[in-house]
């Protein structure tokens, strides 16, 4: 009954190849894209951008770019939280030394920062693969919160090691800082996330995508057939590291506020997001959202349910969450490797034929 | 245990209680698990069960019951933004994060929200300067004043001198740890020591490489700068390499029972500096023993009563009650709010007697707040560690810091801070 797409006819190339050809989903789209600009910024508070809307759309950047790698590149990467810190001190260091340039400029360009670091360490990608691809990342994760630390340049010699985000304004309205309203902060991070979703959906359908999924899917035969590995292992590489350093611009200058290196940007950030596509789905860049909403929502309902409902110890609670993750994981790799975008496609697929299943 | 927790809790579920409608929120921002719950779960049970007390006890303070918000924060700063946003909603009256990553964080938010931080003996040193940090509060000692009198105490163990000694420090590579080096950079030019810097990463569990330095090059002291688990496995590294318990000092965030329980006999001579007596035998532990803990009140296990860290964070649930004492005194309501005990904590005065008088006598030293001094006086004690009878024995009286050369530091930090955030500083 949903999802049809009888009577839906495509007359034209274009329209038959669009990113939804089903008229319903379209509708579904707009209309979520609608209730996001128009309605939340208007009801939306502190409590909500700071504990859910803005982490939920940052790590939507970042698992995008880390799906982009894994997910459709098949180059398994446990470097990202490094990655973050790249697009947090890039920010940080131009939003200091250029004060008067607009914040999203500098955003951009620390993702694009973060996008030259990404490809020199995806160089060993050529040689090795898999497991050992992922220590060598895991190098670069280490390397570059060592690195943030050890040099003071990077955080302007302050004493604690800190970076705070100065005060800077888009249009007029405050949007990093302490004195940034909750809809300007959620209203940037959207603007950011509905790009790089674009771009990325193109990027991943279009002849750069398919050499990705080439080299993925068996990489010798997509050499035979003419993908070059080189580029396409290093541009993927590198656009996964541009959405990512965004998404560490933006979890720094917007979210955040002042971030610690080692607290913010360790090894349990890279897992966190590698935790987002596998639960969220790999390849899928619905997925990427899918899974940056559950492990951002699930905390937070867990503490909402446990300490504020039923009064349970903090500490309990706290725990339950390490279990629920823990235990999510398992399930997902067993049971639907493709994570919650393969449920939301078979969804669409049955509620196509309801209430008439064969 | 946790799973006689989890039936009692099974029971209480089902029959939720009524909740109890109180105006004096005061969110605790804990944590009981992560590579910190070993610190966190003494304090924060001290935290809530000198208000429980004050509840069961007085009625509150000033006759408004208290309401704690507790809220988990893994010391992890994400969860701490949101733990902050979620309670001060609830008219937050004062915050103690117990985290100098999130203090860092809460700082601005604070400033902009209006409500007042306490950072007691953590957090951003130079909030003690109030003419820039209106709403940040740092008594009754910070940072660098942990380092001034560690150094004070060593000039005295060496007849007044420590020409040409080398002091090593092992730290907590974060902002919490790297606080006391730029004083201790001052202080080595000033009395001509030798300072080596040794980083430890969180959570500090793999030492082996910096014990092996300190055992290559025999500093005559080392200071650590640890919390968590990072104390227990630095203390056992010290044992392993034989290095003399004597000549180690923890700050007084490594100076805790279970830092040294580990370690066994090993750690025995073990030093730290503490900026609250210890001692078991205070009145108000008897008073919190039997009107919160035999009432089935007691926040956590109940276990931690007494232990340093306990005490230390019944100090804190202490000084914010006094303030907030104050707050009603000044404004003349019971029913105060966050502004008015910011108030009331610029305005506190703690003295001998009052101390006595709560039940705490010499827990803390007598000082006073004003607005150009949010720090305090800065005094610390260095206690020594006895295994056998497994209790910290205090070595000294409270020290004084030097603040000939933490002064000028604040000053310059706080200046810039001011110039970096266009504060004016200024008193009224």
């Amino acid at each position: 009954m949903f999802y049809r797409e009888a009577g839906d006819f495509k007359t034209s190339y274009k329209s038959d190849s669009q990113t939804f050809p089903i008229a319903f989903d379209r509708y579904r789209y707009s209309a979520v894209m609608a209730f996001a600009y128009c309605v939340i910024p208007f009801i939306i508070n502190d409590y909500w951008a700071s504990a859910i809307l803005l982490p939920f759309l940052i790590y939507s950047i970042a698992a995008i770019g880390l799906n982009i790698l894994v997910g459709y590149c098949g180059q398994v990467s446990l470097g990202s939280g490094g990655f973050m810190a790249v697009g947090a001190f890039a920010c940080y260091k131009l939003m200091t030394a250029f004060p008067d340039v607009s914040i999203i400029i500098h955003v951009i360009l620390a993702g694009g920062i973060t996008a030259v670091v990404g490809a020199a360490f995806g160089l060993p990608s050529l040689r090795i693969k898999g497991f050992y691809l992922a220590v060598a990342t895991l190098a670069a994760q280490f390397f570059l919160v060592w690195l943030f630390n050890k040099v003071s340049w990077f955080y302007n010699y302050s004493a604690s090691g800190q970076i705070n985000a100065p005060e800077r304004f888009v249009g007029g309205y405050a949007v990093t800082g302490p004195n940034a309203d909750a809809w300007a902060k959620y209203l940037v991070c959207l603007v950011f996330v509905t790009v790089c979703a674009l771009i990325s959906r193109n990027l991943t359908r279009g002849t750069i995508g398919r050499s990705w999924m080439a080299i993925r899917d068996m990489d010798i035969a997509a050499e035979i057939i003419g993908v070059n590995p080189l580029k396409a292992k290093l541009t993927a590489f590198a656009v996964s590291s541009f959405f990512i350093g965004i998404s560490g611009a933006l979890f720094f200058a917007v979210y955040l506020g002042a971030v610690e290196v080692g607290e913010a940007f360790g090894i349990q950030k890279s897992f966190l997001l590698l935790f987002m596509i596998i639960i969220g789905g790999l390849g899928s860049i619905f997925g990427s959202f899918a899974g940056a909403g559950l492990l951002v929502v699930l905390p937070v309902a867990l503490k909402v349910v446990g300490v504020d409902f039923l009064g349970w110890p903090t500490d309990l609670v706290a725990h339950l969450q390490l279990v629920v993750v823990g235990a999510l994981i398992m399930f997902f790799l067993v049971k639907e490797p493709h994570g919650l975008a393969q449920y939301w496609r078979l969804a669409k697929e049955k509620l196509r034929l309801w209430p008439f299943p064969h | 245990m946790k799973m006689n927790k989890l039936a009692a809790m099974a029971v209480t579920a089902t029959m939720v209680a009524a909740p109890v409608m109180a105006d004096l929120v005061i969110p605790d921002l804990s944590y009981r698990t992560g590579a910190y719950a070993a610190g966190g779960t003494p304090v924060s049970d001290g935290y809530q069960d000198y208000f429980n007390l004050l509840n069961a006890r007085d009625g509150g303070i000033g006759g408004e019951a208290v309401r704690i918000l507790e809220c988990e924060t893994g010391y992890s700063t994400e969860k701490g933004v949101e733990c902050y946003e979620a309670t001060k909603g609830e008219g937050a009256l004062i915050y103690q994060p117990l985290s100098t990553g999130i203090t860092y964080q809460l700082i601005p938010k604070a400033m902009a929200d209006g409500i007042p931080i306490h950072t007691m003996g953590y957090g951003r040193t130079s909030a003690a300067d109030g003419s820039v940090f209106p709403w940040v509060f740092n008594y009754p000692a910070n940072y660098w004043d942990a380092a001034s009198v560690i150094v004070n105490y060593l000039l005295d163990e060496n007849g007044g001198s420590l020409d040409g000694k080398t002091l090593a420090l092992v730290y907590h590579n974060s902002a919490y740890g790297k606080e006391p080096i730029r004083t201790l950079e001052a202080l080595s030019e000033m009395h001509g020591f030798e300072l080596t810097t040794l980083a430890v990463d969180h959570p500090g569990q793999e030492q082996k490489s910096q014990w092996l330095q300190i055992r290559r090059e025999r500093p005559d002291y080392v200071m650590m700068w640890g919390w968590g688990v990072m104390n227990q496995v630095a203390i056992q590294e010290a044992a392993n390499i034989n290095f003399p318990m004597e000549n180690f000092i923890g700050n007084w965030w490594a100076g805790a029972e279970h830092d040294v329980m580990p370690a066994g006999a090993a750690a025995n001579g073990y030093k730290s500096l503490n900026m609250n007596r210890v001692s078991k035998d205070l009145p108000v532990l008897a008073e919190i023993k039997s009107a919160v803990h035999d009432a089935g009140n007691a926040a956590g296990d109940g276990s931690n009563i007494g232990s340093v860290l306990y005490i230390r964070g019944m100090y804190a649930a202490m000084l914010a009650a006094e303030a907030i004492g104050k707050a009603q005194e000044i404004h003349g309501v019971a029913d105060v709010t966050s502004v008015m005990v910011r108030d009331g904590m610029e305005a506190l005065e703690i003295t001998d007697a009052r101390m006595e008088e709560l039940g705490m006598a010499g827990v803390g030293p007598a000082f006073s707040v004003s607005c150009e001094n949010h720090g305090g006086p800065g005094l610390g004690i260095v206690q020594q560690w006895n295994a056998s009878t497994e209790t910290w024995v205090a070595l000294t009286d409270f020290i004084a810091p030097d603040d000939s050369v933490t002064l000028p530091l604040i000053v310059e930090d706080a200046a810039a801070y001011a110039a970096e955030n266009n504060i004016t500083p200024g008193c009224n």
